[in-house]
């Protein structure tokens, strides 16, 4: 009951190896273009890759390897997907939208349009049962769009950012409702907000220009990111390079010394074997929030103090502090700090983060 | 395309010109002419109506013949073009193959043709030495001359309405619903049935009417391959063109029938959807003009 897949997609320079484990939810993530689209329209049997192969709970959804050409169609694959926009069929009634899938699986009419109200009901929709998709509210609709997906008893939901249409009212609502029908259910969701691979997720999976960059637990990937896109979700300063001590170095000559968390120490693994040290010259990132930036008008030399010279490129509110944008890293101050600095866009300031706030890690 | 309105306006507030139109004098003037060009014609031969006679006219045993024939051809025709063109319009709109460019312009080449050109193409296809005439002709079959020709010559000329028609609405409409009904289990037959045929239908009806107009005023290709034979192969627009001959009172009282009934289809054709079924957005329900999609 998993779901492994793996296709390579020439044009869109696509080429990606995944696994979901049965009641597994995992979240795809990563920047427009990156090929969370095609990796889902793959799997649900909407585009052809080159080639590569899958196969969903022992049964085969393609293979194009060694010349063979193996193809189920999509209406085969028990692969319901839900996109951003809910695209209810405009002539159906909600109920007879929710009752497709059943009616197209050969379910007598009765029997489906009972299933359809059960599923309407679970999503808190049953009273919008004969309403038209014009009459319904882009929130409602999504509701329904997702009942009408869970009716047709996907061995596996694909859900493409299925809440970045919403407005920030109906969004947490759909949100909490993910979470419950998501919970045990195969499924992979392709989102651009952090919060739903926290919420609703088991583990997230980085894709950058159609190569995954980066996976594992959600907890573990947002804490010690490994590529610059995750460091971002989560809010970090990401800078990589290669191992030096506890410590990276850039490309550009730059030393960043951190706190050794144990990575540079022998120490059990998951498994009992000591885990291997990290090789010097190895690559590596050093990783702090913005929040322990502090910023300086001249360098300050304390010695377990990293400084480097940066040049403001942009100022913002953050909260109640300001975020002040460098050379590709963020420090947080408060407004007064801000004030009394005079900074500006422009302004060669130095950025010191003390070593005890960076940590630092082989990739 | 502007939304579309709850119902239609009340006349003092539709009448008065909005703020800014942007539109020269000239162009006024010039649009004014083309009007004229369309309607003066039209009211010149109303005007010669020789209104006594009118009903005796248009009620006489030629004419009746000659109706009944037209609108039984014309059915019948609307009806091949329906079967014939739907899934035409669906390869040319959807698939994606070799020469598509090529069989969009070919499949088009009637609307340009001259019809008695087609008449000839189509002699040369079915008649006693055509192409295919020759086999039919052992198989006991003859069609040129006879009502199938005239059905034939009629869905010739009338195909291109209905598929131009019918293959802008589904480009319209796009393949995303039919993506999502195959990803909840429904088979490619389910799916064309249930989701895409509903969804052109407005589409695929004004295209059935102006094929259904075509057909009822086809001459040339019906004059050449199906010939003028009473009961048999003469419609409407053959029997005004011969009664002009001997009693231009019957060519114009028939005439004036035909403008009648394309008044009518062009009211079918490009009437505004009735409210409350429409304002889903996400379709169109304005019928895409024929010739609107063709590149």
């Amino acid at each position: 009951m998993t779901l492994s897949f793996q296709a390579v997609v020439a044009r869109r320079g696509f080429d990606v190896v995944l696994t979901v484990r049965p009641g597994e939810t995992v979240a795809v993530m990563g920047p427009n273009g990156a090929g969370k689209s095609t990796l889902l329209t793959g799997i649900a049997g909407l585009l052809r890759p080159d080639s590569g192969r899958a196969e969903l709970n022992g049964r085969t959804l393609f293979d194009l390897d060694d010349g063979k050409r193996t193809w189920a169609a999509p209406h085969h694959r028990g692969t319901a997907l839900l996109a951003q926009e809910p695209l209810l069929f405009p002539h159906l009634t909600a109920l007879d939208n929710v009752s497709f899938g059943p009616r197209s699986a050969g379910v007598s009419k009765r029997a489906a349009e009972e299933k359809a109200r059960r599923w309407l009901a679970e999503v808190e929709a049953g009273d919008l049962a004969a309403r038209r998709p014009a009459q319904l509210s882009g929130g409602q609709a999504q509701r329904v769009a997702v009942a009408r997906a869970l009716a047709a008893d996907p061995a596996l939901l694909l859900l493409d950012e299925p809440l970045a249409a919403l407005d920030i009212h109906s969004a947490p609502l759909l949100r909490r409702l993910f979470k419950r029908v998501l919970a045990g259910r195969q499924a992979i969701i392709a989102t651009h907000d952090v919060l739903d691979a926290l919420m609703l997720a088991d583990r997230v999976v980085i894709l950058e220009d159609g190569r995954i960059v980066e996976e594992g637990p959600t907890r573990a990937v947002l804490e010690r990111p490994r590529s610059s896109f995750a460091a971002g979700l989560a809010g970090l300063n990401f800078i990589p390079g290669t191992l030096d001590g506890p410590g990276v170095r850039t490309s550009a000559g730059l030393r960043i010394t951190g706190h050794d968390d144990g990575s540079f120490t022998p120490e059990a693994g998951p498994d009992g074997d000591p885990a291997p040290l990290p090789k010097p010259d190895a690559p590596g990132v050093a990783v702090f929030p913005p929040s322990a930036v502090s910023v300086f008008l001249d360098d300050a030399h304390g010695s377990p103090r990293n400084s480097f010279a940066v040049t403001i490129s942009d100022l913002e509110p953050h909260g109640d502090q300001i975020r002040v944008r460098a050379g590709g890293l963020a420090a947080d101050i408060t407004p007064a700090a801000s004030a009394d600095l005079g900074l500006a866009p422009g302004m060669t300031v130095h950025f010191v983060v003390k070593a005890a706030a960076v940590s630092v890690y082989g990739t | 395309m502007t939304r579309q309105q709850a119902g239609p306006l009340p006349v003092h507030l539709r009448t008065p010109s909005p703020a800014y139109s942007g539109i020269p004098a000239w162009v006024r003037a010039l649009a004014v002419l083309a009007a004229v060009v369309v309607v003066l014609p039209l009211l010149a031969m109303v005007l010669r109506v020789d209104w006594a006679q009118f009903l005796p006219l248009v009620t006489s045993a030629s004419s009746l013949t000659a109706l009944g024939l037209s609108l039984r051809t014309s059915a019948a025709s609307t009806l091949l073009c329906i079967v014939l063109g739907v899934p035409l319009a669906l390869v040319l709109a959807r698939d994606t193959f070799r020469l598509q460019g090529l069989l969009r312009s070919l499949v088009l080449l009637p609307l340009v043709l001259p019809p008695v050109v087609g008449g000839i193409a189509l002699l040369y296809t079915f008649g006693r030495q055509g192409l295919l005439g020759q086999t039919l002709n052992v198989l006991g079959l003859q069609i040129a001359f006879s009502t199938t020709a005239v059905v034939l010559a009629q869905t010739f000329v009338a195909l291109p309405f209905l598929v131009v028609s019918l293959e802008g609405a589904l480009r319209t409409s796009g393949s995303r619903y039919e993506a999502v009904a195959a990803t909840l289990g429904a088979r490619p037959g389910t799916v064309f049935r249930r989701v895409t045929l509903p969804l052109v239908l407005p589409g695929l009806a004004s295209g059935a009417v102006l094929s259904f107009a075509r057909s009822l005023g086809e001459f040339g290709a019906t004059l050449t391959f199906a010939g003028s034979l009473q009961g048999v192969t003469r419609t409407l627009p053959l029997e005004i063109y011969l009664q002009r001959e001997t009693d231009p009172d019957a060519a114009v009282a028939l005439s004036l029938v035909l403008v009648a009934v394309a008044v009518a289809v062009v009211a079918l054709a490009y009437r505004r959807p009735p409210a409350g079924r429409a304002g889903s957005g996400r379709r169109t329900t304005a019928p895409a003009p024929a010739g609107g999609d063709v590149r």
